[in-house]
């Protein structure tokens, strides 16, 4: 806890000696993200797919040099806002991302801005930041975070379930979550359960679900809660009767590696998956599974597109963050490739994107893998953008 | 029926919580060592149960790896650190198997990394059983329920019955007695310390295909333990085991019925909102009205 984490890009070395005219010093950019505890994987996905996209530009995004400096949070929104004090008035860094939880963006991100530096987040997006508080140097690459709860609610009506039993752990990211998908979801709720955070035992939980007979369960527990849940799920019999749909952050992975078969035929509302047939897509997870020997999770995707959308804009303002307009402007344009295919900014500059379904199968290795099957929703905006006044 | 089934899943939740609630009281109350690290010995049975499943296939493999791992480690750290610290106080006791959970959660980091891991269901306990009519019960559960019985049972019998146990129990009232009698009561410590450690490396190994297998998962249940043994009396396995049954059926009771009972008497969302804060109050509800009604637990060991 609390340990620190330094990662410097071995960047510094891009630094020529014959020609300075050109070669200033790298730009900097400040990683706050979770690198410790349960969480922990989520920041490293975030870290690795970041650093993917500079070691394929050898130190550079966009033709310029960057150093990032990575620093663990240990999910502690205290610790994250004096790693960000340090590194804005420390060490005068311009550009800062990687951020996962969202109440620890709500702690950091205004202190960011304040100070005149971007955010761009690879992860967290709470719905205040793309309402009212929205801001022209924050920007999202991921989602806002009710998105991928009205994806599966929406994903739900799709699948002509009537009646479903939803629940979240009790806690505001849980709530958002039930509330996301209940204003997308047509159909009865049938009961609607918010379990603690420390919960390791779902028996009385599945009892009830059992007794409610539902068409389907809808449930958003993050990390080893999801695990857990699914593993007691599948061997109370429930799988084979009620089928199961979830937002992207119960089932990656990472998550399936942990779970196994148990997850099979599981329904997954996202808007990326390592399936997806597009260039930039295939040569993402090619690169990053023979550099990392593991399947990247939406996380790492992000983190990818967040390195690429930072480098169109350096390239397009030669590594002079200091001309914020013009950088905040090249932000918007978001002319890169996303390992997701379509991909530009709405008004509040989060995400106008598409939502896909995705199922988990069985693998050609036999290993269960998730799978897209189909489209939830073309250029979806979020349900904020309106109250944005920029 | 669903009242028959909650019942259920109470008492296995209550038997899993006895599983390391015996290693602890047997520590706390005879050797009078708060030990935090008892969840990082639950997490070592755990992962090394997982890691052998895992390279292996077998269960049996994993459960004797698993137990073995945390009995070894549990011994070693006695002798090496706890040992110091017999004579310190609570705090200092506190304070040194704290940094212990630190060093087990960033050595297991090391080790398997962050993700959780996949922990193998022997595929003979993979199916369920239907105990009720409509009502399938998960056949790994209902192993649970008969190992922690067993255990409770093997327990009894250790304590009651052998010479060991005479010395445990005698120990536990007056240990410089014990000593100026000439018996080794280091040795004694070593041995029920390497017992709790292997208890708590079993209910690891148990966790490990129902749980999620991931750095941390010992302190998730630690406060539960601690609750337990209060409620039960310091060094008791009989008030471990009374104890962790109460704390089970109190706990997933409330959480699977209060909402529904309260639903009759307030608005659906007032209802939720008082049922979920107070069941998850419950326990602790119920272990200051215990140690109002018993101040030492229900069945304490010291006379």
């Amino acid at each position: 806890m609390g340990i620190g984490m330094r990662a410097f890009g071995a960047v510094t070395l891009a630094v020529g000696v014959s020609c300075h005219a050109f070669a200033a010093e790298p730009v900097k950019i400040g990683m706050i993200t979770t690198l410790s505890g349960p969480g922990g994987y989520l920041g490293e996905e975030v870290r690795d797919g970041f650093q993917l996209a500079i070691d394929q530009d050898s130190g550079k995004l966009g033709g310029v040099p960057v150093a990032v400096e990575v620093e663990d949070d240990g999910l502690k929104p205290g610790s994250a806002k004096d790693i960000a004090q340090r590194m804005l008035s420390g060490e005068h860094i311009k550009l800062m991302t990687g951020i996962i939880f969202s109440n620890v963006a709500g702690a950091v991100v205004p202190d960011i801005l304040e100070a005149g530096a971007f955010y761009v987040s690879p992860n967290a997006a709470p719905s205040s930041f793309a309402g009212k508080d929205c801001n022209k140097n924050y920007f999202v690459v991921a989602w806002q975070n009710d998105a991928l709860h009205e994806a599966a609610g929406e994903y739900a009506n799709k699948l002509g379930y009537k009646k479903m039993f939803i629940l979240a752990p009790n806690y505001q990211a849980g709530k958002d979550s039930l509330g996301g998908f209940k204003r997308t979801y047509k159909g009865e709720v049938a009961g609607e359960i918010y379990t603690k955070l420390d919960q390791t035992d779902f028996a009385p939980e599945l009892a009830q679900i059992r007794d409610a007979k539902p068409d389907a369960v809808f449930q958003f527990e993050p990390g080893g809660l999801g695990i857990t849940f699914l593993k007691q799920y599948v061997q109370a019999g429930l799988m084979e009767k009620i089928p199961m749909v979830l937002a992207s952050p119960s089932m990656d992975a990472r998550t399936l590696g942990a779970v196994g078969e148990a997850a099979l035929g599981v329904q997954v509302a996202s808007h990326w998956n390592s399936d997806f047939d597009n260039p930039a897509n295939k040569q993402f997870v090619a690169a990053y599974e023979a550099k990392f020997h593991r399947t990247p999770t939406y996380y790492a995707a992000m983190g990818y597109d967040t390195a690429r959308l930072i480098g169109s804009a350096l390239k397009s303002v030669g590594g002079d963050v200091d001309k914020a307009d013009a950088f905040r402007a090249a932000l918007r344009k978001a002319d890169f490739p996303s390992v997701r295919g379509a991909f530009k900014f709405g008004p509040n500059q989060h995400p106008i994107e598409d939502w896909f379904e995705l199922k988990v199968v069985k693998g050609e290795e036999g290993k269960p893998i998730l799978k897209t099957v189909g489209t939830i929703y073309k250029d979806r905006a979020d349900a904020y953008a309106a109250e944005c006044k920029m | 029926m669903l009242l028959a089934e909650q019942i259920l899943n109470g008492a296995q939740f209550g038997i899993m919580l006895f599983l390391l609630a015996a290693g602890l009281t047997l520590v706390f109350g005879i050797m009078g060592l708060i030990n935090l690290a008892h969840g990082s010995l639950y997490m070592i049975g755990a992962f090394a149960a997982a890691w052998a499943g895992n390279a292996t296939g077998s269960f049996l493999t994993a459960l004797l790896v698993g137990m073995g791992a945390a009995a070894a480690i549990g011994m070693a750290v006695e002798a090496v650190v706890l040992r110091r610290l017999y004579a310190r106080d609570h705090l200092d006791q506190v304070v040194a198997t704290f940094g212990l959970i630190l060093f087990f959660n960033e050595a297991a980091t090391m080790l398997f990394g962050r993700q959780p891991l996949f922990a193998r269901m022997p595929p003979w306990l993979a199916g369920s059983v239907e105990l009720l009519p409509g009502v399938p019960y998960p056949a790994y559960r209902l192993a649970i329920i008969a190992v922690g019985l067993l255990v409770a049972l093997a327990l009894y019998l250790l304590v009651a019955r052998t010479r060991l146990g005479m010395l445990i129990r005698a120990g536990n009232s007056d240990r410089e007695m014990v000593r100026a009698l000439g018996v080794d009561i280091g040795l004694i410590y070593t041995l029920v310390f390497g017992l709790g450690a292997l208890l708590a490396g079993l209910a690891g190994v148990m966790a490990g295909p129902v749980f999620s297998v991931q750095v941390g998962m010992g302190e998730q249940v630690l406060i539960l333990t601690f609750v337990v043994i209060i409620i039960g009396g310091i060094g008791s396995v009989r008030g471990a085991f009374i104890g962790a049954l109460l704390v089970g059926m109190v706990d997933t009771l409330t959480r699977a019925f209060l909402p529904g009972l309260l639903k009759a008497l307030l608005s659906t969302s007032e209802a939720d909102a008082v049922g979920n804060g107070v069941s998850s109050m419950a326990v602790y509800l119920l272990m200051a009205a215990v140690l109002l009604w018993r101040p030492r637990g229900l069945f304490p060991a010291h006379g």
